[in-house]
């Protein structure tokens, strides 16, 4: 049995569903959000580089490695927002974070 | 009788599903990080097959060596409350349930139902070469500094963009802390840095 196309984008579909089902799964968690953002972001990677690899174009890998690049600092200020977040309201209970009206 | 490839594929395909669900699914959020990794290397087993060598090791590099690093560094930091996370979860998951596998069914029929023909796209934008000819990473140095150099600027902007906002937002400038003043130091001339004290014999100051 080859593997095909199919395949790699049916693992991607899943880890997709698996991040969205997340998101509303956990709504009062946000560190779990932001995995499942990471989770969707890396479906998105499998699909690039199984594109790339079966119709033999290169470009499929250069977008993934900016799809890390952005995915990478995506983390890192949402982390930064969440320990703020944290320190001035002792928990990062998502339901606490419609109270910050402008 | 399957071949190795396919063998190794649903290895790393079923660990990375597993992983990704229980990072979804578990209790402590500690364990979610560490799935989280489980996933993120078996997403590099499946770029390795692919033959997306360079890919799969910066995806090792970077997101389990820095991000989930970091991740865990604020899971750990922070003084999370159990408990009070997970009593509203189930009434937000017939809803999400219910969404999840509509996508899933659409993107499965996508996927695999024969609307998509690799052989009808002959447009390559950038043919790749032959593994043995060409190593990947030699191929995608060769777009990545020369064709892609706008853009591979632009994520050099990001990162940088992204590490000073970083350290903007949890940078915090407590009271009472003794501060190196730079331009205080320069400042100071020999009139101001000393003082002479007639200091009488037998007597301190």
């Amino acid at each position: 049995m080859e593997i095909g196309l199919g395949h790699y984008l049916t693992v991607a579909a899943i880890l997709f569903v698996t991040g969205v089902f997340g998101i509303f799964m956990n709504r009062k968690n946000i560190i779990t959000i932001l995995m499942s953002v990471e989770l969707i972001l890396l479906s998105v990677n499998i699909n690039m580089v199984a594109f790339s690899a079966f119709l033999g174009d290169l470009v499929g890998q250069v977008f993934a490695l900016f799809i890390l690049t952005v995915a990478a600092a995506e983390a890192a200020i949402g982390l930064a927002i969440l320990v703020v977040f944290f320190r001035n309201r002792g928990s990062i209970a998502v339901d606490d974070v419609n109270t910050m009206k402008g | 009788m399957l071949g190795l490839q396919a063998f190794f594929f649903y290895i790393f395909a079923f660990i990375a599903v597993g992983g990704a669900l229980m990072v979804v699914f578990a209790r402590n959020p500690v364990h979610s990080v560490l799935f989280l990794i489980l996933t993120f290397v078996a997403a590099a087993g499946l770029f390795l097959l692919a033959g997306a060598e360079f890919l799969a090791l910066i995806l090792i590099v970077v997101y389990v060596g820095a991000v989930a690093i970091l991740f865990l560094f604020v899971v750990m930091m922070l003084d999370l409350d159990l408990g009070q996370m997970k009593k509203g979860a189930l009434r937000y998951a017939p809803f999400g349930l219910i969404i999840g596998l509509v996508l899933l069914a659409e993107l499965i029929i996508a996927a695999t139902g024969g609307a998509y023909h690799p052989e009808l796209s002959q447009t390559t934008a950038l043919p790749m070469q032959p593994l043995y000819e060409l190593s990947n990473i030699n191929a995608l140095g060769s777009v990545l500094y020369t064709r892609y150099i706008l853009f591979f600027q632009l994520a050099g902007l990001i990162l940088f963009v992204a590490m000073v906002g970083a350290i903007v937002l949890t940078l915090r400038h407590k009271e009472g802390i003794k501060r190196q003043s730079i331009s205080a130091q320069n400042a100071r001339n020999p009139a101001t840095a000393i003082e002479i004290r007639k200091v009488e014999s037998g007597r301190g100051l």
